[in-house]
């Protein structure tokens, strides 16, 4: 010891652990603008690498060979699976990746507390009541987010249907396996016994499962924000039950963005959350749903040729893209329809709903990966204070989020729901595959709308036309 | 009632507890805090990104591996170590890649690298003077 001043290594990690703390949080403040969003994900990113190194200097961790060499091997291997599948998804499938990246974590969250507990059991321990309740609720809400994002992610990967999932009792079920899980957490509490906590281990995983069942369709960006919620919960758990600040403060950090997140999700569909976890939306509709594409109605059918000579003399177009562009893979082709238009001298836009796509934001990647820079991409109140000045409403792929139900039909599934105001603009273009109602299940009044000229096929062929329309005008 | 006072007693009596307990609250704030900032259209990067943030799980799943004794511990310790590492390598990752997608108008993009280049080349020309 040739040092005047030694600091316990342990210091040292705690406080390596705060530098990391700061990071995420310098993290998440980058987000407040797309400008400085990628430095700040590094800086968490690198401030997540430092902590995790820095772990490798607990002395039991060190200390004990064959531990470290199954830990280093297990990482290596997360690592080789994670970079390739983070690299190549389509930005399409984003959801379901978020669903199983969150998912894993839930888990591992999970196993660190049956561990703990394994560990402290094997060392003849009774714990302590506090040690048990962290144990416990990072067991349960571990749990439940691990198989409730699998189903989310089978769901959203359409290995079965992405509709509600309904049968006879469900909810008084529900309510049961979630009545016994609280009940056997207080007799875990009380009597310490550790297969308690195996059996609502099981329960948990089973109330993952059936609650997430029922939710389906548009829900599912609420579900996925709601999940990444529970498992940003559990690591805290974690954290309290290994005494580490770092999990604590990470885990708290997210279970707060989730919920401010579904929150947000919820009222941009005039929704509230109960509502939308636990009515099966759409379920129901769909079963009557024979009536919505009603054949007796006329629609006015364009074709690509005039359309593309009122694009190309309007002062301002503004395009409202939904599910169905990413769906037909038409968000580059758009982007040529907007520059052809541009270079008219049009004033183009984008009008983004927050929940157009199948997570909150998902509409705005999909469209920056078609190189739309993200000046151009209008939120929903930002669009509708200039509808009225608009000349025309491009809809592409979108339904329910321009139906205009949402303010005149009380009874409507989507009342009250906040909706981009094509309406307003002095002409409607759709382009829709068919008369198919949207997610919702219910006929869309706006497809009548006098103003209204509707484009049918595949986006992305009718975009193109729509481009060499433009380009002849 | 008197057995549950004791229960939560018990519960609030561990060491540092409180302490946690403050440090979760004020978390919760600042998280409220700096998320309600983030605008909508990078809700799906906030997503992303937050969901590496918790993957910081690794960080336990490593300090529990040390602690691990007997294959059942090891076992379960292993994979805990290899599902946090997918949550935080992927989580980052993917999040780069959206945000590295999100870029601004091209003539102000052009303006800036010009004001830039401009820059480096005054500091050339200073560094030759």
């Amino acid at each position: 010891m040739t040092t005047a001043v030694t600091v316990p290594l342990a210091t040292v990690r705690d406080l390596v652990y705060l530098l990391a703390i700061a990071g995420f949080i310098l993290a998440l403040k980058g987000l407040g603008s797309p400008r400085f969003a990628r430095r700040g994900n590094q800086l968490g990113a690198a401030a997540a690498l430092l902590a995790v190194a820095m772990t490798f200097t607990l002395p039991t961790l060190r200390h004990s060979g064959k531990n470290l060499v199954l830990a280093l091997i297990a990482m290596v291997l997360g690592a080789i699976v994670a970079v390739p599948v983070a690299r190549m998804v389509k930005m399409t499938a984003m959801p379901q990746l978020v669903a199983i990246f969150n998912g894993v974590g839930g888990g591992a969250a999970a196993l660190i507390s049956i561990i703990e507990l394994l560990h402290l059991h094997s060392m003849g321990e009774k714990p302590a009541v506090y040690v048990t309740a962290e144990v416990l609720l990072g067991v349960l809400i571990g749990s439940v987010s691990f198989s409730g994002s699998a189903i989310a992610f089978v769901k959203l990967q359409e290995l079965i249907t992405g509709r509600p999932i309904t049968y006879p009792g469900q909810q008084v079920i529900n309510a049961l396996v979630g009545v016994a899980i609280g009940a056997l957490l207080v007799v875990a509490l009380v009597t310490g016994n550790i297969a308690f906590v195996f059996v609502i281990l099981g329960l948990a995983l089973v109330l993952g499962l059936i609650f997430v069942l029922p939710i389906g369709g548009a829900d599912v960006p609420v579900l996925i924000s709601l999940l990444n919620s529970f498992t940003g919960l559990a690591v805290a758990a974690s954290g309290f039950v290994l005494d580490n600040n770092l999990l604590i403060v990470a885990g708290t950090l997210v279970g707060a963005s989730g919920i401010i997140l579904t929150r947000l999700m919820s009222s941009a569909m005039g929704r509230s959350l109960p509502n939308i976890l636990f009515s099966a939306f759409g379920a129901v509709i769909t079963a009557t749903g024979g009536e919505a594409g009603d054949a007796s109605r006329s629609v006015r059918t364009g074709n690509a040729e005039d359309v593309g000579v009122l694009l190309a003399y309007a002062r301002k177009v503004v395009i409202i893209p939904g599910y169905g562009l990413a769906a037909a893979q038409a968000q580059h082709t758009v982007r040529e329809l907007a520059d052809a238009l541009t270079a008219k001298g049009v004033d183009v836009s984008y009008a983004i709903h927050p929940v157009a796509g199948r997570m909150p934001g998902h509409m705005n990647v999909l469209l920056a990966e078609a190189n739309v820079p993200y000046d151009e991409l209008e939120e929903m109140d930002e669009a509708n204070a200039e509808m009225s000045t608009t000349d025309v409403a491009l809809v592409v792929g979108a339904n329910d989020t321009v139906n205009p139900a949402a303010h005149t039909t009380p009874g409507s599934p989507i009342y009250g729901m906040p909706i981009i105001n094509a309406d307003e603009a002095q002409n409607i273009i759709f382009l829709k595959r068919s008369m198919r109602p949207g997610f919702a299940g219910i006929d869309n009044e706006l497809l009548y709308n006098s103003k209204t000229t509707m484009l049918f096929g595949d986006a992305k062929d009718t975009l193109q036309k729509l481009v060499a329309a433009v380009a002849d005008a | 009632m008197i057995g549950a006072g004791t229960v939560l007693a018990q519960v609030a009596g561990g060491t540092g507890i409180v302490e946690y307990l403050t440090i979760f609250v004020l978390a919760a704030f600042v998280g409220i805090e700096v998320v309600s900032k983030v605008p909508s259209i990078l809700h799906t990067p906030l997503m992303s990104g937050s969901n590496a943030i918790h993957g910081i799980v690794l960080v336990g799943a490593l300090s529990i591996m040390g602690d691990a004794h007997g294959t059942a511990q090891l076992i379960l310790g292993f994979l805990a170590v290899f599902l946090a590492t997918l949550n935080v390598v992927g989580g980052f990752v993917v999040t780069d890649r959206m945000l590295e997608m999100f870029k601004a108008k091209p003539n102000e993009r052009a303006v800036a690298q010009t004001n830039t280049a401009q820059t480096s080349e005054a500091k050339d020309t200073g560094e030759q003077a």
